[in-house]
């Protein structure tokens, strides 16, 4: 196996780890970091098919440079909205979704 | 056109980082703690980033990706803290 | 995440999920390891075209001047992204700010101008070697986060026009440049001789948007209530 091919597996299982935790995490931030570990999942694969025969190929790493800087500005677009329903609902969740318990911010405050 | 490396033990050690940095961000209650994880796991994709020979990317995934992203995610979580100690403060 | 039982999920929801990523991952490994060989050698390509680009660094080349749509547009999400903050207008924040002892004002003091001179070189860099306008603005909005940790940064409430335009002026920059492409026969085509010294104007016109902008990201929002007991700046 070659190491481009290694590491865009590796990316598919990162994107999969990723969207679980957005699924599953009721917390807006914990679901923003599942987002930004999905993106990096999704990077590696780019690069890493991109390479896969051993030769760095220079087309999908400006592609993912972009991407990474994207993804900066998605992340603060959602922390902002996230703080607007904070500031709403009292609450970082979407409505319909309940925090378990022991899952906060503050546990050991 | 730059070569890659061979493939070898570091990457199977770096892989497993990864996803245990990544699993352990997104399984952690504490928000605080999830966010220190998510900024490692981040230094650590700037290493993977390396070892596929992509040093423009080194560079931006430790200064955005780990850095600012890392600084945002920090700021909200110092946010939510205080407010929640705020209203605790005023239901007393 | 996966064992905790939820007080308004049920296990068995979140085994499932559990279940379907897992089957996701295994579905893209075995995508991935089916994949055909691309017909298509980009790296070969980009080697063959490398001259003509008026930069020598392959990354760079790929950025700015072969796949230049997506740099413009990339600037534009940015810009938008900002925009979109601004006026989703970011909550007061009840948090009193971090308290900028005087050492981290010493190092923001030392740090900020050095910062400013890594982003000049690698901005410069980026025309041969690893580099370029993306490091060069994030190392640019680095130093802005730091000065506003230690205090000496005010947090935009309402950017004034001088900031907005400032904002705006790497992407209307790129834009002019390439609509001056129009009269080579298409958008973002650049007069071969002078490629390299447009590609220095853009990446110059992008390096300080990008580093206001993603500054920006940090900085929006209403002023930090100051601390009493000082702690601020000396």
């Amino acid at each position: 196996m070659s190491l481009g091919l290694f590491y865009a597996l590796l990316g598919g299982g990162l994107f999969a780890l990723g969207l679980a935790g957005l699924i599953l995490r009721p917390h807006l931030l914990a679901k923003i970091i599942g987002f930004n570990v999905m993106g990096s999942g999704a990077f590696l694969v780019l690069v890493g098919l991109g390479s896969r025969d051993g030769v760095a190929d220079p087309v999908p790493q400006a592609m993912v440079l972009t991407g990474i800087v994207v993804a900066v500005a998605a992340t603060a677009l959602a922390l902002a909205l996230a703080r607007r329903l904070l500031e709403l609902s009292g609450d970082m969740v979407l409505p319909g979704e309940r925090l378990r318990p022991g899952e906060d911010d503050d546990a050991d405050a | 056109m730059t070569e890659l490396a061979d493939f070898g033990v570091f990457d199977v050690l770096l892989a497993l980082a990864l996803l245990g940095s990544a699993w352990r961000a997104l399984a952690a209650p504490d928000l605080f703690k999830a966010t220190v994880l998510f900024i490692v796991f981040g230094l650590l994709m700037a290493l993977a980033w390396a070892r596929l020979a992509a040093p423009d990317i080194v560079l931006a995934e430790a200064a955005i990706g780990a850095g600012l992203t890392g600084a945002l995610l920090l700021d909200a979580v110092g946010h939510l803290r205080a407010r929640r100690r705020a209203r605790e403060e005023d239901g007393r | 995440m996966s064992g905790s039982p939820g007080a308004g999920r049920s296990r068995i929801v979140t085994w499932a999920v559990v279940g379907l990523c897992l089957g996701l991952a295994g579905a893209l490994a075995w995508a991935m390891l089916d994949l055909p060989a691309p017909s298509t050698r980009l790296p070969g390509q980009v080697a063959a075209q490398l001259e003509r680009s008026g930069v020598e660094h392959p990354v760079t080349a790929v950025l700015l001047n072969f796949r230049g749509y997506d740099t413009l547009l990339e600037i534009a999400v940015l810009l938008l992204a900002l925009l979109g903050m601004l006026a989703a207008g970011v909550a007061p924040r009840a948090s009193a700010p971090l308290g900028a002892s005087s050492m981290l004002a010493a190092l923001a003091r030392a740090l900020a101008p050095l910062m400013v001179l890594v982003a000049g070189y690698l901005l410069w860099a980026g025309a041969f070697r690893p580099g370029g306008a993306f490091q060069a603005g994030a190392v640019l909005a680095a130093a802005g986060v730091l000065l506003r940790l230690a205090g000496f940064l005010p947090a935009w409430t309402r950017p004034g026009a001088a900031l907005r335009m400032a904002l705006a002026a790497g992407f209307a920059l790129f834009l002019a440049i390439a609509a001056l492409g129009l009269t080579e026969g298409a958008l973002l085509r650049y007069p071969e001789p002078s490629a390299g010294a447009l590609i220095l104007a853009i990446e110059s016109g992008l390096t300080f948007s990008l580093g206001l902008i993603l500054a920006g990201l940090f900085l929006a929002g209403p002023e930090l209530p100051r601390r009493e007991d000082g702690g601020g700046t000396p």
